[in-house]
């Protein structure tokens, strides 16, 4: 009994409670994005959305369960075996998978639909941190971030196949964990660079412009470095790939397929195509904007109930939170996950084993792009890409496998002492 | 804990937060412009418009009513055509007006319905109805356009048509807006308050695909339409469709008063068309045609002609004579042909006698005694002191300025006054014998044919009118009519010098248009010829019967007719016939009038 008490004092009741408190207020959005005035049903009713959730969230309930009596050297035992079989199936899933919306990312199991690519995410993330918790492991090494890319290539390349560019993209958050971890720092300002300079290059349409201010930066560098023939043969190098860059950078965007090319468009004009892609972005925007300050208040909103945002109660399902609640609701929701991704970076960092804290910051990095990709796609910030806003979203493959990430942590993190008895 | 690189994670997350919140708080907060679009998406504005007002004529039978018409909608969206050319033969329209109609649909919406197809008649609307399940995305649409059973009155009634640009801008009260209809001619413009009602409107929600999805707020906000009132007209609609018949074929006007009250009985600008054909889908096409038509149907006669008054006028003239003392019933002139033309009477003749003869010289030597009555020894100012005062008393007949009718557009005529011919001849450069064809009716004067009809209300009335008027009743109250059209107005001539001038009136007819003659019936008339410079003069003819107590009075112009009594006075005669007796029994007298071609 006093075994059993101390337990349950280790588990993570903070992590766990914001969880909850998640997944509760998704469930409750999910009832006003299908809700119909005058055909009214109980949130309850299983014929509609919210009531389907429930059964996700109790069975999620059921997974939590098992996860939490399993023995916590399973996930580390079974990592590479499960990260095996994922990429199988995945591997196999253009083949049998159901076509849906032009990809063929998902199995039917009799009525149940299931996406692999979702719960490949976790094993990827054991599998890392099973690679990488061998203290001899060095990101600084070469040979070694090649193993690492390796692991987390090769699921983006299978998924690339089905095709689905949203899920493939997600596995980029593993850098948050491999930047945690060592990974040279250069590469992050590399690439943070090359981001600014791409956003720069679709933002500026006059390309003079542009090149004008690479020539200022040019000149600024030679101004503020040593002035060695070195420095200033690499400052010069530095200037002409990045004006190489932009204008292939231009000259690739062109040669995108159009539906492609107008996501990244309407992102700087949703006037670019109103009434195809442009349309979930104006629309989603419209509803996210009429809330105001305060919200029209719950199942009051106008575009919610009428349908007027396309895959609401999925992808979107943050327009009726922000329509119904508001910018203050916004700001609720948002500071809840802010302190829920920062009680997890100290959970992460309180552990004694390289292996849960590796594994520990893939969860919080897969749940922090989900979360600000998800929102940022809805304000028209980001691109439009299929990807689900944790534990909001309506669907069991993406509730369960955010929960089984999760709780795998809250499990290992529960048993932190006792791993560290068995550490390296 | 937060230290080193995961500090930098976790400054990342709260720095990713901000700049969500941040954009948030922009749309949101800031910008109000999404809460216009969300409206605009989900609130749909309906106008509920009200039913115009019905006219009747003084007898309760239906002249004006609503017919509905269809206008064939369509959601873009939801349209789909897989046969086009049959879809055209089907709905009658050429591919060209298909393609741009649907065009014109999607700019506007694709998710809103807009009209592919308007004003589809209740005939062809029977004839598609039911293969409209065959397409997707088309619906119909009520809504109505005016009718008349008897296609009669089209000048009086007018018609109603989308409102101009300028009307608009004169709309202080922001009533209307672009594409509403409104009455642009005749009673459908002059009571266009009355008979438009008011328009509702309903906030309906909407969804994505426009289907509504319950009241804005309750419906808190809607307003209810009214619809419009109904009005009486004055018009006889029996005696209006009989003198279209009559004047087939013919130029010119007929205005039929009621003499003790002003009420218009008829009022016919021939040649008529049918107000029929400006209503619904055709209504530009015909327009147009209608106003390139070179006899100018749509040029409303009786309130916009203008005729020298000819011979008709000596009957005033008599009557200011009398009442200036200066004319008596047996004051006499000689018919000296010397001074102005006239033809085979007796002559001398009195008062009676110049009525009867329509005799020239006795005017020109009688109204010189009007005008020159010697207050001046100044030959000159002494015509303009008369001529002044004389145009007063005209004046009072209703003559030289509009009457005020219920329509719009009304021309008032002109009598000359001494500033007209000092801007003429130059002051002090003219008297009487530069006037002197004023005396008969001519020269520089004009009136209209409702000016002529309600001279001959005024003989009627021995002295007085009313103001002319079209309605007599708004939603069957007398009471609401302007108040003008209740008030008498008064000539200033005593009723005793009357007696003469009906008889007279009444024994002229048997001179100069014995054909006008009733058995039973006593008609006053008199004929009148109205130069026409340009061709054929116009013939003529006021009336009023029965003279002892007159019901009817009555003014008929039939241009190019040529002398007074042929056309106008039988025409006139008809009318009093069916009007008093509700038959025809001179049917020799219709067949004469129904067969002279009387356009040139």
């Amino acid at each position: 009994m006093r075994q059993k008490d101390t337990y349950f004092h280790k588990i993570d009741w903070v992590a766990i409670g914001l969880y909850f408190a998640l997944v509760f207020v998704g469930w409750i959005n999910i009832y006003a994005a299908v809700y119909d005035e005058q055909n009214a049903t109980s949130i309850f009713d299983y014929s509609i959305n919210s009531g389907k959730q429930l059964i996700w969230i109790g069975t999620a309930v059921l997974l939590i369960t098992l996860i939490m009596v399993a023995d916590y050297r399973l996930f580390q035992n079974l990592s590479l075996i499960l990260y095996i079989i994922f990429v199988i199936i995945l591997f196999l899933t253009p083949f049998i998978g159901k076509e849906i919306n032009g990809q063929r990312a998902w199995f039917e199991l009799g009525i149940f639909r299931l996406q692999p690519a979702e719960f490949t995410k976790f094993a990827t993330a054991l599998a890392l941190a099973k690679l990488m918790e061998n203290p001899t492991f060095d990101l600084a090494k070469f040979g070694h971030q090649l193993k690492a890319l390796g692991i987390i290539g090769l699921p983006v390349a299978l998924i690339m196949l089905q095709p689905d560019t949203g899920t493939a993209m997600v596995y980029s958050s593993f850098f948050i964990m491999l930047y945690r971890e060592g990974m040279p720092q250069k590469y992050y300002l590399f690439a943070l660079s090359l981001i600014g300079l791409s956003i720069l290059t679709l933002l500026i349409t006059n390309n003079w412009y542009l090149y004008g201010g690479l020539g200022a930066i040019v000149l600024l560098l030679i101004l503020a470095s040593k002035k060695t023939w070195k420095n200033f043969a690499g400052i010069f190098l530095l200037g002409i790939l990045m004006f190489a860059y932009t204008y292939s950078l231009d000259y690739v965007v062109e040669k995108l397929p159009s539906h492609q090319q107008n996501r990244i468009m309407v992102l700087f004009d949703p006037d670019v195509d109103p009434l195809g892609v442009g349309w979930n972005v104006t629309q989603s925007k419209i509803a996210i904007g009429s809330g105001g300050l305060f919200g029209k208040g719950y199942l009051e909103g106008t575009q919610t109930k009428f349908d007027f945002v396309p895959e609401q109660h999925t992808d979107f399902i943050f327009c009726t939170l922000g329509e119904e609640f508001g910018w203050i609701g916004s700001l609720i929701m948002i500071s809840l996950f802010v302190i829920f991704l920062l009680r997890l970076v100290f959970l992460a960092e309180r552990q004694k084993t390289r292996f849960s804290r590796i594994y520990g910051y893939c969860v919080i990095g897969l749940l922090f792009f989900h979360f600000s990709i998800n929102i940022a796609m809805t304000i028209g910030l980001f691109p439009v890409v299929g990807i689900p806003l944790p534990f909001f979203s309506y669907g069991g493959s993406s509730l369960w496998s955010f929960t089984i990430l999760l709780f795998i942590f809250i499990k290992l993190d529960s048993h932190r002492i006792q791993i560290l008895g068995r550490s390296y | 804990m937060y230290t080193g690189r995961s500090l930098v994670v976790a400054v990342s997350i709260g720095m990713i937060a901000l700049v969500l919140l941040g954009k948030l708080f922009l749309i949101q907060v800031t910008d109000d412009s999404y809460l216009r679009k969300a409206e605009r998406n989900a609130i749909q504005r309906v106008v509920d418009h009200p039913y115009r007002g019905l006219v009747y004529d003084r007898n309760n039978s239906l002249m004006v009513f609503n017919d509905p018409v269809f206008d064939l909608m369509v959601i873009p969206k939801e349209f789909e055509l897989e046969d086009t050319t049959r879809f055209c033969d089907l709905f009658g329209i050429e591919k060209q007006v298909l393609i741009d109609g649907f065009n014109a649909a999607k700019n506007y919406s694709w998710v809103k319905p807009s009209p592919l197809i308007k004003q589809i008649s209740k005939e062809e609307f029977g004839r598609v109805q039911d293969f409209l399940i065959d397409y997707r995305g088309l619906f119909v649409m009520t809504r109505s356009v005016r009718a008349y059973p008897q296609s009669a009155a089209s000048n009086a009634l007018g018609y109603i048509g989308e409102i101009n640009a300028s009307q608009l801008n004169r709309d202080s009260t922001q009533y209307y807006v672009q594409g509403d209809y409104v009455g642009l001619s005749g009673i459908e413009s002059y009571y266009e308050p009355e008979l438009r009602g008011r328009k509702g409107v309903k906030y309906k929600l909407v969804n994505v695909r426009g289907i509504e999805k319950g009241a804005f707020k309750n419906g808190d906000l809607d307003t209810l339409s009214l619809p419009g009132e109904n009005l009486q007209a004055t018009i006889d609609l029996d005696l209006q469709v009989y003198g279209e018949k009559l004047m087939e074929g013919k130029r010119g006007s007929v205005v039929a008063i009621e003499p003790k009250t002003g009420e218009i009985l008829t009022m016919i600008s021939a040649p008529v068309y049918d107000p029929n054909i400006l209503t619904g889908a055709k209504f530009g096409e015909n327009y147009q045609s209608l106003n390139l038509d070179p006899e100018k149907p749509l040029f409303n006669r009786p309130i916009m002609a203008m005729y020298p008054p000819g011979s008709i006028f000596k009957i005033v003239q008599s009557l200011i004579g009398m009442q200036e003392g200066i004319l008596t019933p047996n004051t006499t002139y000689p018919c000296n042909r010397a001074l102005v033309n006239c033809h085979n009477h007796p002559s001398p003749v009195n008062l009676f006698g110049a009525i009867r003869n329509s005799c020239n010289p006795y005017y020109h030597q009688a109204f010189r005694q009007v005008i020159n009555q010697e207050v001046s020894s100044n030959t000159y100012e002494d015509t303009q002191i008369g001529l002044d005062n004389w145009r007063e008393s005209v004046m009072k007949f209703g003559l030289g300025s509009q009457l005020g009718i219920d329509m719009h557009g009304e021309k008032g005529g002109s009598i000359p006054s001494s500033e007209l011919y000092d801007r003429i001849y130059g002051k002090g450069r003219w008297k009487y014998s530069t006037i002197y064809s004023l005396s008969i009716g001519q020269g520089e004067m004009l009136v209209t044919p409702l000016q002529m009809a309600n001279l001959a209300a005024i003989f009627a009335n021995k002295g007085y009118f009313y103001t002319p008027h079209l309605i007599r009743a708004i939603n069957g109250d007398p009471n609401r009519i302007p108040e003008k059209f209740k008030t008498k107005r008064d000539t200033g001539i005593d009723t005793e010098h009357f007696d003469l001038i009906q008889n007279a009136m009444a024994a002229a007819l048997s001179g100069t248009a014995a054909r006008a003659i009733m058995k039973d019936i006593t008609i006053a008339g008199k004929t009148g010829t109205a130069q026409n410079p340009a061709g054929e003069d116009h013939s003529v003819f006021i009336a009023f019967a029965p003279k002892e107590d007159p019901k009817i009075a009555i003014a008929v112009y039939v241009e190019n007719a040529g002398w007074g009594g042929r056309a106008a006075a039988s025409t006139a005669s008809l009318l009093i016939e069916k009007y008093l007796t509700g038959e025809i029994n001179r049917p020799e007298l219709e067949e004469y009038v129904l067969q002279g071609e009387f356009i040139y």
